[in-house]
């Protein structure tokens, strides 16, 4: 194989710290981005699109969000879920209140909004840790999706309480709204993923991300190196929402076009993009891919198998393939407790050496 | 020793400078406990000064003092010529007083290197912002700037080749060496050393105390240590505080203190009449 550091010199710090130390593994890295960019959006879909590929990559923008807050600066959130309906009724109310701004803009305001909303719930973080604080968080859970279905000003006063997409361009080109391309939602969700990856490698691999890590590890002895823990926790808080109002303002206005907060936005996604996390790895970007993939492609493969193969009726290979998800989900953690990114790490040294061991 | 306010030179023919922390009549109770009770001394500008005692003796309630950790219920912390306020540890931090733990506190996630960067985040600029740019808004180059400060701190304390590795996986003692460097590497005007051979071997405390010494001669750190190995103590220590039961019971040079009576009767006990 080409997976050697062996001969790869690095003359510089900046080359020694970059992301993808090994040259193979870099290649590999532009690679997927010139599939993902150019070839994919060719043959794209719409069962790819709408199954695969869309919810994969906003689930994956979500579980960066929250991999910053539980993985890298050790603040345990249940309020995935709420926060996610932040993006999506913010990013809604700026669409029907200012319709001649562009999407790609609503979405980053959305996003902005949900950092606002995300360090007020943060700031119990300053005196509350671990489980508690999860509870605390949890509370932030129930009580957004109150608030949406309760003031009707938020869904603009709808009948029928939902939140309706309206069509909205990009270069003339429909992003949202029901004459949506599949490759039009599928480039917009890459797009904004590159740009939140690339921001989230940013921040972890820099300053902010050893003080987001140094909270985690031993905040007294980060506290005493001087780190401020206010403004590390709230920071924490504040990129994550960041990254999960975004997740959520796509998941309502690219991927299901209609919302209804209690069931689109509900307890059960913030156990998601939890498990999402935890099986991808805690504290890694890859992680967070790898876990978005995982519990993403896993039902769509099982039910493929299960109808498509098998042949089996749907209702019982629907029942079947949630007790498969979830005895998966458990093994795993046994297996691997530090998910998916160590299981990668772990192949990684290996083939360093293979097929010379010694 | 009286007069020394200009300074004085040591028994190795070194020049002590003036004053730079003054502890004026500290004492400090948890409810009913009196942990220290009135105590003060002062650090001189490239000293190593040494604060011994029994256990229980509130040295590193002392310790903690200076490093802002505990505020002193009563008495006056002066640092440069300034009375030191109520503050944060962080705040304290800014100041340039870096400290190590008596049981090792560094951070396990992450590796050696990231530890030591982060004893440098006192002097690194960019927020989040500049950060989320890195190769347009300088965070890459800041980074690697103070990546350069902090391999001449690996070079010197000889870590080269843990660099990579993640400190959970590290022997106690290569721990306590990275713990060393992380607070060197901010630079400090003031650093704190809480039992840095605790549980080491006699090769390891031989290597630690050379470190030690050579941080006090090359950057001309002044070292504030606590230490039971009292062989270690009387010859790396310029000047000498010993307490007992929190009160200080001499204060001194290695020499002075060793035949200070009250010191001898506190370490070897004294038959009650």
């Amino acid at each position: 194989m080409f997976y050697r550091e062996a001969g790869d010199f690095k003359t510089s710090y900046r080359e020694d710290s970059q992301t993808f130390p090994i040259k193979f593994d870099r290649l590999r890295y532009y690679v997927v981005l010139a599939i993902a960019f150019g070839i994919v959006p060719l043959f794209i879909n719409d069962y790819w699109a709408n199954a695969v590929a869309v919810p994969f990559l906003i689930y994956a923008i979500a579980a960066i969000g929250l991999n910053i807050l539980v993985g890298y600066a050790g603040q345990v959130s249940l309020g995935t879920g709420g926060f996610m309906a932040v993006g999506a009724y913010a990013v809604y109310k700026l669409m029907t209140a200012f319709p001649e701004v562009s999407i790609f803009i609503h979405v980053i305001l959305a996003g902005g909004i949900t950092a606002a909303v995300g360090v007020l719930f943060g700031l119990p973080s300053l005196r509350i840790k671990g489980f508690y604080l999860a509870v605390a968080t949890l509370a932030a859970q129930f009580f957004l999706v109150w608030l949406f279905n309760k003031v009707p000003w938020f869904y603009n006063y709808s009948a029928s309480g939902q939140i309706n997409a309206p069509e909205r361009t990009m270069f003339g080109v429909f992003v949202t709204g029901a004459q949506t391309s599949a490759m039009a939602k599928y480039m917009f969700c890459l797009v904004m993923l590159t740009i939140v990856a690339l921001i989230a490698r940013n921040l972890t691999r820099g300053t902010v991300g050893r003080k987001w890590m140094a909270i985690r590890d031993m905040d007294i002895a980060a506290e005493i190196i001087g780190v401020n823990p206010l403004t590390t926790k709230l920071s924490a808080f504040a990129v994550s929402s960041f990254f999960i109002g975004i997740a959520g303002a796509l998941f309502f206005a690219v991927y299901l076009g209609a919302a209804e907060v209690g069931e689109a936005f509900g307890i059960q996604k913030s156990f998601l993009i939890l498990f999402m996390v935890i099986i991808g790895g805690l504290g890694s970007i890859f992680g967070s891919f790898a876990g978005a993939a995982f519990l993403v492609l896993l039902p769509v493969f099982l039910k493929n198998v299960l109808v498509g193969t098998l042949g089996w009726p749907t209702d019982l290979a629907a029942h079947i393939e949630l007790m498969i998800v979830g005895g998966l989900i458990v093994t795993f953690l046994i297996a691997e407790p530090h998910g998916l990114a160590q299981l990668w790490r772990v192949a990684k040294e290996k083939l360093r050496l293979w097929p010379f061991p010694h | 020793m009286n007069d020394m306010s200009d300074g004085y030179v040591t028994a190795d023919g070194r020049q002590i400078g003036g004053v730079i922390m003054e502890m004026k009549n500290i004492t400090l109770r948890f409810g009913g406990v009196v942990a220290i009770k009135d105590i003060s001394f002062d650090i001189r500008e490239g000293e190593i000064r040494a604060i011994i005692g029994p256990n229980g003796a509130g040295k590193s309630s002392m310790l903690n003092v200076i490093s802002g950790f505990y505020i002193p219920t009563e008495g006056e912390v002066w640092f440069h010529g300034y009375k030191r306020g109520p503050m944060r540890p962080y705040q304290v931090a800014r100041l340039g007083i870096a400290r190590t733990f008596q049981n090792i506190a560094l951070f396990d996630g992450m590796s050696v290197l990231d530890n030591i960067m982060t004893g440098r985040l006192t002097h690194m600029k960019s927020g989040l912002l500049a950060q989320a740019g890195w190769w347009w808004t300088g965070a890459a180059k800041e980074e690697d700037e103070h990546r350069e400060k902090v391999e001449k701190i690996i070079d010197f304390l000889e870590i080269q080749n843990i660099r990579k590795t993640p400190v959970g996986r590290l022997p106690y003692g290569l721990k306590k060496r990275v713990e060393l460097a992380r607070a060197l590497a901010a630079e400090p005007k003031l650093l704190l050393l809480d039992e840095p051979m605790a549980g080491m071997n006699v090769e390891e405390k031989e290597d630690m105390s050379r470190f030690i010494l050579d941080v006090n001669d090359e950057f001309g750190t002044t070292i504030v240590l606590i230490e039971h190995d009292m062989g270690v103590v009387m010859d790396l220590s310029d000047r000498v505080v010993v307490m007992d039961y929190g009160k200080k019971i001499g204060d001194g040079t290695p020499d002075e203190v060793r035949n200070n009576q009250d010191v001898i009767d506190a370490y070897l006990g004294v038959a009650h009449d």
